[in-house]
């Protein structure tokens, strides 16, 4: 004895695989994209759990940008940057490109002045982050919400 | 290899705050797109970058996927002596990229 027509059962197998396949695709997308808990778990990792101030931090990024490719990026710390008065280091982070760390800079009193600037790239609109490290122990970070309209890293070859 | 461009003053006044200028040519890699076969690219990117002036080092910074290709990174530094600034790249699979700059410090 066999069943020659398809059996509903069949159909509703088809129809919730169909559905598993589409919720592991989400669940796959959702993982290729930093989170602002992967960036907070980034920032814990590079500095520790002390508490980080606003202020004397100035991260200069385009607000708006069209190719999230290249966006020309400067950060400039308010230190004297004496022996015994300098920045350590800064630290920028994203919080939806596939990693949060954008890059880390040490530097020393010879630097003389505590700025640098890149470029980088941006997977979608977001906050950018630049915490900076004094000699003295402080953290003090600056924010700014960057608006993207052509993402990096999704174009194919 | 890799073309290098470099821009630092070659005459300074001693104790000035001069800025350097550097610039790789990079593909920096992600390690997320994929070829038009559907295979993964494998991530290649410069690490880390260091200068150093008469051997001391000045500047460091740890790279990441998030900077874009041909990394191009500007810094200061205080004009101390007369001598070299040295920089170096390096990327995922170790390679070592250098340049070096001479400065008059008067």
């Amino acid at each position: 004895m066999t069943d020659e027509s398809p059996s509903p059962v069949t159909r509703r197998a088809v129809l919730a695989g169909a559905a598993g396949v589409a919720a592991f695709a989400t669940l796959v997308v959702r993982h290729a994209e930093a989170t602002p808990e992967m960036m907070k778990a980034a920032i814990h990792r590079l500095i520790g759990e002390q508490p980080v101030r606003k202020g004397k931090v100035t991260l200069d990024i385009p607000p708006l940008v069209e190719n999230g490719n290249t966006i020309a990026m400067s950060i400039a710390v308010d230190s004297p940057m004496t022996e015994t008065n300098y920045v350590k280091a800064i630290h920028v982070f994203n919080e939806k490109n596939p990693q949060p760390d954008i890059i880390s800079v040490h530097l020393s009193p010879r630097a003389g002045k505590a700025a640098f600037s890149t470029r980088i790239r941006l997977a979608d609109s977001q906050n950018v982050v630049a915490i900076a490290e004094l000699s003295d122990g402080s953290l003090w970070s600056d924010t700014v919400e960057v608006i993207v309209t052509i993402a990096a890293c999704l174009e194919y070859n | 290899m890799a073309r290098t461009l470099i821009n630092v003053p070659p005459k300074a006044k001693r104790g000035q705050i001069i800025e350097i200028k550097t610039l790789i040519s990079h593909v920096m890699e992600t390690g997320y797109r994929r070829n038009e076969t559907g295979a993964a690219i494998p991530r290649d990117i410069i690490n880390l970058f260091v200068c150093t002036y008469n051997g001391t080092e000045i500047f460091r910074a740890d790279l990441h996927q998030a900077i874009a290709a041909n990394p191009f990174i500007t810094f200061f530094t205080v004009a101390t002596e007369s001598g070299t600034l040295e920089f170096r790249w390096t990327d995922d699979n170790g390679k070592v990229e250098t340049a070096s700059a001479k400065i008059t410090v008067e």
